[in-house]
This record gives structure tokens, sequence and C-alpha cells, in this order.
């Protein structure tokens, strides 16, 4: 399809409408709180990185961005590894219940996390892993299990079953199969789940904050810590806020040619 | 969907999902139901209360329930003005997307940049920006002699939450709308042309009808995200000003760790929780129908 360049203008218009507010907070982290206050200035007239170097010399701030990276990727793990098999199940297989069971997962990734947080709570407090990292790895599995279970789907049944077939034949047990030929087969598709996972487990903040108090504070819990009494440090919370989006902006980046797929949960 | 052989040891491979979210799910859920047919004199001592929270909570007459009576209509409202927003918009822009070339990558690496920031961060984020002295957005709109004042007007708070979500969530439907464009084979368009199709009967013959699936699934996911907003309304208005941004999630955190009234808390929880359940059943038949119509 010819595209003429109306259509090229009003999508830079959009991506730059979109970007503003980003650039904006970038902006604001790179001036001290002085010089913000003093007046709007439409680019940092004169930039300093005061206020990361003052993030990174604070071992608070590097621990908590060391527990959400933590929690993240524990959660991601567990996610992908329990969904594979079920995926596949679900995918290949009839089963007693199996449509009741798919739509039960779709209705936990809808679940409202405010319903959750108080009964998750008392949960992970009765059974001591309140404040660790465990906890909000756990409790993010609540929505993403059942995320990971539905694009694993979609990726699995792009995969002929007569590939299936074939390696049966050819006499492979299962476990080989199933490790040797087929996962290298959705190796998209998992690329695809994990950069889901991890996205997910990122932004959520309700859990997060809910299931934790001091030693396994997410990083976006401690900016909190720029709401002073002595007014807003505008600067070191633009700061936080621009470090928090640059793991997404990393890992985007290697799934970029299959999230439009992901994000339609594997079934276009 | 069809002709899949039956195996019901297939129930082995999908135990380990099912451990997992049960115990998120069904531990918590339980909680919630019990403390929803029971009250407290406080000191941990709970006696049966039968269906009397619910009776409050349904019964607009009751402070309770006009409560969740107007925060499910702010709720409901809210939904649905971000869908009639995102929906159109989103479909637009994926049609101004590129089909091929160096532009694309970065268009769609940008387009997804919004979508990976964490909630508060992106509460943050327009919370400076909509400020009268330091914010661009409220600084351009209050030079333009526009009354606007986030923290003190209720339309200017309750517009601004919804440019959030717009801002926030319109590249989810331009991406999956994308997806659901690029799946239309080539052949269809030269036939058209050949047909000598106008843009609007493309549109409406061929890309429409193929975008049907993925904007279900956009409609579900947007629904469900907006009807349980919490955190960007939270940092920006705090549910404020009175409770002109005070929405279904809010109230209920409210409710239940702020005032610690469980039993009422339970309820609207449950209440809350039965009215998503229904939305997604909806729209899982939708799905499945039109997959089903697709096989057939």
């Amino acid at each position: 399809m010819r595209q003429g360049l109306v259509p090229k203008f009003i999508l830079f218009v959009y991506l730059a409408l979109l970007m503003l507010p980003i650039y904006w907070l970038v902006n604001m982290s790179l001036r001290t709180n002085s010089d913000i206050m003093s007046g709007l200035e439409l680019w940092p007239h004169q930039p300093t990185l005061e206020k990361y170097i003052a993030i990174f010399h604070d071992p608070s701030w590097i621990h908590a961005f060391g527990v959400s990276l933590t929690y993240v990727a524990i959660n991601t793990v567990i996610s992908v590894t329990v969904a594979l098999p079920a995926a596949y199940a679900f995918n290949r297989y009839a089963f007693v219940g199996d449509k009741h069971l798919f739509f039960w997962l779709l209705t936990n990734l809808m679940a409202p996390a405010a319903v959750f947080a108080m009964p998750f709570f008392q949960l992970y407090y009765a059974i001591g892993l309140f404040d660790t990292v465990w906890a909000v790895a756990l409790a993010h599995c609540l929505f993403n299990v059942p995320l990971a279970v539905w694009i694993l789907e979609g990726f699995i049944g792009g995969v002929p079953r007569e590939i299936d077939e074939t390696a049966a034949i050819d006499g492979y047990s299962f476990p080989r199969f199933f490790v040797r030929i087929f996962l290298p087969l959705i190796a998209n598709g998992i690329g695809v789940t994990a950069f889901f996972c991890f996205m997910f487990s990122w932004i959520e903040e309700l859990l997060a904050t809910t299931l934790t108090s001091a030693n396994a504070l997410p990083f976006a819990a401690v900016m909190t810590r720029a709401y002073s009494v002595s007014g807003m440090d505008w600067s070191l919370l633009s700061a936080a806020g621009v470090l928090t989006m640059i793991p997404g902006a990393v890992v985007i980046w290697f799934v970029r040619n299959h999230i439009a797929r992901g994000f339609a949960l594997g079934r276009v | 969907m069809t002709d899949k052989p039956i195996n019901n040891r297939a129930w082995f491979f999908v135990l380990p999902v099912l451990g997992f979210v049960l115990f998120s799910s069904i531990i918590p859920a339980m909680t919630v139901v019990n403390y929803s047919i029971q009250d407290t004199m406080g000191a941990n001592n709970f006696f049966w209360n039968g269906d009397a929270w619910f009776r409050d909570l349904l019964n607009p007459s009751t402070e309770i329930g006009a409560r969740f009576n107007d925060a499910l209509f702010r709720t409901l409202a809210f939904s649905f003005t971000c869908l009639a927003i995102e929906v159109p918009l989103g479909i637009a822009m994926a049609l101004c997307l590129p089909r091929k070339g160096w532009a694309i990558g970065i268009a769609l690496v940008v387009m997804a940049l919004p979508l990976l920031i964490p909630f508060n961060v992106v509460g943050t984020i327009w919370q400076i920006f909509t400020r009268q002295d330091i914010g661009l957005f409220g600084a351009a709109l209050t030079g333009l002699g526009l009354h606007y004042n986030v923290t003190q007007d209720a339309i200017s708070a309750w517009i601004t939450i919804v440019v959030i979500d717009v801002w926030h969530w319109t590249p989810l439907v331009i991406l999956l709308s994308y997806a659901g464009l690029r799946a239309i084979p080539d052949a269809f368009y030269q036939a058209a042309r050949i047909d000598g199709a106008s843009r609007w009967a493309i549109f409406f013959n061929i890309e429409l009808p193929k975008l049907q699936k993925v904007l279900v699934i956009a409609v579900l996911l947007r629904f469900m995200q907006t009807f349980m907003i919490y955190t960007e309304p939270v940092v920006v208005t705090g549910g404020g000003p009175g409770s002109a941004t005070t929405f279904l999630s809010i109230d209920l955190v409210k409710i239940a760790l702020g005032q610690v009234d469980l039993g009422n808390a339970a309820a609207m929880s449950l209440v809350y929780y039965l009215i998503t359940l229904t939305v997604c059943w909806v729209f899982y038949t939708i799905m499945t129908q039109i997959e089903r119509r697709r096989d057939a």
C-alpha cells in the first residue's frame, strides 16, 4: 500500500506529542531545584547531572533498584517456565475442563490489584514472606502466569502439529523433543513473553509497595522520599523517574520486531 | 481449535500453572469472602453477619451504597470516555504507520516507551507536566487564558486523567491494530486497486473486518485497565478535588486500608470483581465466536 506525505506527517506529530511529557521529565532532571522554580525553560540552560550522581552515590537507591530488578527477574523466570508446558497442553490437546480453565486464567489477568492488596498483605505476612522480593515475585504471578500462558499459546498455535508427529515417529522422547526441537521453534514467542512479564512486573506498583516495608522496597516506592517536609525535590524525583524508564527502553529494543504480535496476545 | 486429540494427561502440564495462580488467587479471594459475611467488634472477634454488607452496598440510600454507586458511575464514565478516544485514534495512527522501511522499528520503539514506565512514574511525569508553575502543559493552558488547575478544579482534574490515560495507553491500541493490519495479505490490496476501490472502501471492506479480532482484544484490555485505574489518579489528583476522580479502586483502597472497614471493603471487592468477571466473560465469548467463525 502506497502512502503519501500526510500520514507520515500526522504520525510524526503524534510521536512528538507522545515524547513531550517524557522530554519534560528529562529536562527537569537536568536542572537544579532553584533553577526549576525560577521559571519555565524549554531546555536546560545550565544542565547538571548533580541528582543522577547523588542517586548513584546513595546505597538505598542502588539497593532499591537491585530489589526491583530481582523480583522482576524471579517473576519472569517462574512465569515463563510454568507457562510453557501449560500453553503447549492448551494448544495441542483437548482435556476435561480446558475451556473453563483457560477462561479462569484470563479472569486473573483482569483482576483489579486493589481487590487483592489487603488479603495479599495478610497472606504474605502469615507465611513470613512479607517484605521480601519473593512476596512481590509470587504476587505478580497472579497476572503474569496467565498472561504468559495466553501469549505462548498463541505462538505455539503458529507451529504446525505435523512437527510434533514427525518427531515422535523419528523416535524422539517427549522431553527431548520439547527441549531440542520445540523450544527453538518458539524462541521468538518465549522472548516476547519474557518481555511482557518483565514489563508488567516492572510497572506494577500497588502490590509491590503493599507487600514491602523496608528491606525490599521497590525503586518506585523509594521515590516518595522526594516528597519531604521542606517541599518537593522536583529535580531528584525527575532523575529517579528517568532512571526507571531505562530498563524498559533497553529490553524493548531486543523484541521490537515482535512486540506488536505479543500485544495481540500472540493471536494475530 | 477443532480436531485436537483428547488427552486428559495434559492436566499434568497445567498443574504448575494451577498451583501458582491458585495460591495467588483462591486464598486471597477466600479471605475477602470471609470478611464479607462477618462483622467485628474489634480485637479479632468476628461474628456471622450474613448478607448485611451486600444489602448495604447495593442499596443507594445508605452511605456506603451511595458512595459505591457514585464511584461505579464515575469509573464507567471514565472507561467509556477513554475507549471512545483511544480506539479510533489507535486505528487511525496504525493506518499512518509505514508498512516497511527503517522508520517502522523506531516508531514502534518510541510508541511502546510510555507502556514501559511504572504507573507511579507516569503519575509523577504528569504531576510535573500539568503544574502551572513548572509544567509545560499547565503553563501553556494557563497562558492561553484557560482556567486550568488540577488540584482545585474538578473538570480540569477529570480531563487530565483522561489525557494521561490516552497518552499512556493509545500506543497499545496502535500496536494491536498494526499487528492486525500487517496480517492482511498484499493480494487483498492489489485486488482492491484493480477494482478501483476508494480508500474508504478499502478501510470499511477489507481492513476493518480483518481488524475485528485484535480490536476485541484491545477493547477488552483497555476496558479492564481503565476500569481498575488506580495509581495515576492517586499520584496526580489524589482522587480529588472532593471525590471528582475517586474511581472504584481508589475508593476501595481508602475503605480497606485507610478506614480498615473490612466488611464494607470486602463486599465491595466481591461486587467489583463480579462486574469485571461478567464483562470478561462477554468479551471472551465474542472472541471465541470470531475464532470459530474463521475456522469454519
